[in-house]
């Protein structure tokens, strides 16, 4: 049923913060298994777009989007999608560590315990495998049960990664994973971005466009709520249709 | 309904090889103990609220009947006789009135020791932790506290000794907001006083007191709010008096205890006046409660 | 000329600052002076049954104002008891409430029902006792004790808790009405610290496919657990010390009895009823070391739950 290049289908899509008009009629397909970035100065709408790929603007009254987003086909805007199972379908991180109030242990096996009973060796290998796609594994694997605050900021940022592709989720939203991080942290997230994308379909917002072009292979260029351009990262990076993409990847603007 | 087709499509479009198929019994008691949770913390949310309406339902009720201008001009009566509320709410009147006015001020001044020299030494800090806990400490106890130093002494209770115990009660209440309102402040005003050669004295009573102004009030508000209702420190402070006082060197009439002798006493038309003396002394107290959180309101939202 | 009046101007400034500040110090002193205060003349109005009784005082079950002889042990039960009923019941409900404001309410009731919960805050003790005696123990004695008391009567062991005349006051209905009365301190403060909680903390947890109340759970409770016990002992202060409501409808007998619906007394309501009639040296004396227990119960409970609200605070310190 679903066009089989194509794993989210943004189609016709806007989204209003009580009056404000945030996002002006999107259309985007994003291709599975791989990595998509989106770019574009403070306020250009990219976070809100990514963020209606999980619904995660519900939580807030006043919030509301128009349009559709197909996940396979299936339309995620729809009054009788269950929020929650979207949400395991779809896993989120974000710009800050967020490692709950737990163990390193307890805090992998959280998302896991939510939709799937396994036996507690099951659970064993898919920490380890969690800790392991997120390049964590040999850190951390003599103190499990320890707080996920003990970890260092870069570590705690891995953490959540492992986090959210413990539940194996079928997208990954990266929601600019590096703005708190070092550089040095910064590398290795990139380096499991690359990683990861041979098993997930990766949606990053990111201010940093040399991070854009490393990571990416599709990069989208926002600006006021509205698409403005969007291709391969190497065209986009190379040679931009639009003058207004260009201005701001040289450095002209924003 | 709505996780049929997510569900569905989700066993269907499972990604071969993986092993991850979602447990629907899992989810389905998830979301059982989800509903069942979210449904609880509504009903308490309504059992609070049903409290509150049934027993100011019950005040009005009770109350509204018995208001007349007897109950502003006549002194609490004998049973039996005709009467009114009039020395009982002079008294409370009075004893507010001298409390707050003994109170406000040390809880001021102290505040802005908190505030404005409290960043270094032991006296702050030490001084800070045992107000939070007079904050809420049994005003019985303070009662006891008034009765042993002041009323003893003297030898016969009075309005003062009431008067003191309620200021007792203020204090706390006072030095709290005073402390936080003035830590509001930004640091930016002070400086810029200060840069014009101002002395520190001036500063703080000049510039900053009177900008964290509406937020201190609000706070001697919320005070006098809580002495107004309060009972037990004036049991053996002010006692009572049946007749009408206005010395306040003697003992004094005041609401909260008429209402406690009159609804514990086994007559039907002191019930009526406790009644009478519970809707006036509830509906002060909400009001001057209602009053200061809109100034603070008012407040917040101007900066 | 000029500079010698600045100066003199100067040195004045000077004075008045020092004054200033001293005299402010003064009266922080003052706060810190009236607990010792407080403490030091509840001791020596104690003094004489102090010395009399000595230890003994807390376990003796005797209050006897003809024979001179006294015990705390029913009054001091008495608090208790009716703190942890209340407790029991008003935890959860503050529980309850905390969360549906933060995380259920829509935002346009959100104003007017945080303000009718500190509504019920304000309403003065008196009128919750008053409340409870004409209204609430009568309905309670007609249709709900005597359900209990057939019910649960018979059950060995639990049933003595349910064992008594259905009078409607007691020492449950005087634990149910501090119930009432804690639960707007205590949803409050767990109010206050949910919202402390950051938002991606909640969001990451929510998009892992969380329900609300896993997050509640699982997130929020464990984040903010020393808040939360800290705003639950706040309330215990309060349900300790608290005085009409309870000498209203507790029944005011000094005879020990375990029982739910038989009538008790609260350290509160003996010196409510009884201290401005006090006979003799031993009576007053006794009532004043009561007041003494009282204020050491309610000052360790508060400098407890004190303590853990700073560590919250230091934690969130470090946090950001």
């Amino acid at each position: 049923m679903a066009d089989n290049n194509v794993k989210l289908q943004v189609k016709n899509l806007n989204f209003f913060y009580g009056n404000f008009h945030a996002l002006k009629n999107i259309n985007l397909d994003i291709a599975p298994r791989m990595v998509t970035a989106f770019i574009g100065p403070s306020g250009c709408g990219k976070s809100t777009l990514l963020r209606t790929f999980n619904r995660m603007y519900e939580l807030y009254p006043g919030l509301r989007s128009e349009g559709e987003i197909l996940l396979d086909g299936n339309n995620i805007l729809g009054r009788d999608v269950d929020i929650n199972l979207l949400r395991a379908k779809v896993g989120m991180v974000f710009q800050k560590p967020t490692p709950f109030p737990m163990s390193i242990y307890d805090n992998i096996t959280f998302g896991v315990k939510l939709y799937e009973k396994l036996a507690k060796t099951e659970m064993d290998d898919r920490v380890e495998w969690a800790l392991r796609k997120a390049a964590l594994w040999d850190e951390v694997k003599d103190k499990l049960k320890q707080s996920g605050n003990s970890l260092s900021g870069g570590q705690q940022q891995r953490l959540c990664i492992a986090r959210a592709v413990a539940s194996r989720p079928e997208v990954l939203l990266l929601d600019e994973p590096t703005s708190a991080l070092d550089p040095i942290s910064t590398a290795h997230i990139e380096e499991l971005i690359h990683e990861l994308k041979e098993d997930y379909t990766i949606a990053i917002v990111t201010h940093n466009m040399q991070q854009a072009a490393r990571v990416s292979d599709f990069t989208a260029y926002m600006y006021l709520g509205e698409l403005v351009e969007f291709g391969e990262t190497d065209n986009i990076f190379t040679a931009p249709k639009q003058k207004a993409t260009e201005d701001y990847i040289t450095g002209k603007f924003g | 309904m709505a996780n049929s087709t997510l569900s569905e499509s989700l066993n269907v479009q499972d990604r071969s090889g993986s092993s991850s198929t979602m447990n629907t019994s899992i989810y389905r008691r998830r979301r059982l103990v989800n509903a069942f949770n979210m449904g609880a913390s509504t009903l308490t949310m309504a059992f609070g609220l049903f409290w509150l309406f049934w027993i100011l339902i019950t005040l009005l009720q009770h109350g509204l009947s018995g208001i007349n201008m007897q109950v502003f001009t006549q002194s609490t009566p004998p049973p039996g006789a005709q009467g009114g509320l009039a020395n009982a709410i002079y008294g409370s009147l009075a004893m507010t009135l001298f409390g707050t006015l003994i109170g406000t001020p040390i809880g001021i001044l102290a505040g802005i020791y908190l505030a404005e020299f409290g960043q270094r030494g032991w006296l702050a800090p030490a001084t800070r932790f045992i107000n939070d806990i007079l904050l809420s400490a049994p005003s019985i106890v303070i009662g006891l506290f008034v009765y042993e130093v002041y009323v003893v002494s003297v030898g016969h209770f009075s309005g003062w000794a009431g008067s003191l115990a309620l200021a007792l009660l203020v204090i706390p209440v006072v030095v709290r907001t005073t402390e936080n309102m003035l830590r509001l402040v930004p640091n930016t005003l002070r400086e810029a006083a200060a840069a014009l050669g101002a002395p520190q004295w001036k500063i703080t009573l000049y510039v900053t007191l009177r900008s964290a102004k509406a937020g201190v009030l609000t706070g001697i508000l919320l005070a006098i709010a809580r002495i107004s209702g309060e009972t037990a420190p004036l049991l053996f402070t002010a006692l009572n008096n049946q007749f009408f006082n206005s010395n306040m060197n003697q003992p004094m009439a005041n609401l909260p205890i008429v209402i406690f002798q009159f609804a514990m006493s086994p007559y039907e038309d002191w019930h009526t006046l406790a009644w009478t003396g519970a809707l006036l002394i509830t509906l002060s107290v909400l009001t001057l409660n209602i009053l200061a959180r809109w100034m603070g309101s008012q407040k917040t939202q101007s900066h | 000329m000029e500079k010698f009046s600045n100066n003199q101007q100067m040195q004045r400034q000077m004075l008045l600052d020092n004054i200033f500040r001293l005299s402010t110090r003064c009266f922080a002193f003052l706060v810190l002076a009236l607990l010792v205060g407080i403490l030091i003349s509840l001791i020596i109005g104690a003094m004489p049954s102090l010395s009399r009784f000595g230890w003994s005082f807390l376990v003796d079950s005797d209050w006897d104002p003809v024979g001179q002889k006294f015990g705390a042990l029913v009054p001091v039960f008495g608090t208790l008891a009716t703190s942890v009923i209340a407790l029991l019941i008003g935890v959860p409900v503050s529980f309850g409430i905390a969360v549906f404001l933060t995380e259920l309410c829509p935002n346009v009731l959100k104003r007017p029902l945080g303000i009718a919960v500190e509504l019920l805050a304000g309403i003065p003790s008196i009128i919750y006792g008053m409340w409870g005696l004409f209204v609430f123990a009568p309905l309670f004695a007609d249709h709900v004790q005597p359900v209990l008391i057939d019910n649960l009567g018979d059950i060995p062991l639990i049933g003595l808790l349910f064992q008594g005349a259905p009078m409607g006051i007691g020492v449950f209905t005087a634990g149910l009405i501090l119930a009432v009365m804690v639960i707007p301190f205590i949803a409050s403060v767990m109010r206050d610290v949910f919202e402390v909680v950051p938002t991606m903390l909640k969001e990451s947890a929510y998009g892992l496919g969380s329900t609300t109340w896993e997050v509640v759970r699982y997130v929020v409770l464990p984040y903010t657990k020393t808040g939360v016990v800290g705003g639950i002992m706040l309330g215990l202060g309060r349900a300790l010390g608290e005085t009409m409501a309870v000498t209203f409808v507790i029944g005011n007998s000094s005879r020990f009895a375990v029982g739910l619906f038989e009538p008790g007394q609260s350290i509160s309501s003996a010196l409510a009823n009884e201290f401005a009639e006090a006979t003799g040296e031993f009576h007053m004396a006794s009532l004043i070391e009561l007041g003494l227990i009282l204020f050491f119960i309610t000052f360790v409970v508060l400098a407890c739950a004190k303590l853990l609200l700073l560590r919250l605070q230091k934690q969130e310190g470090k946090a950001s």
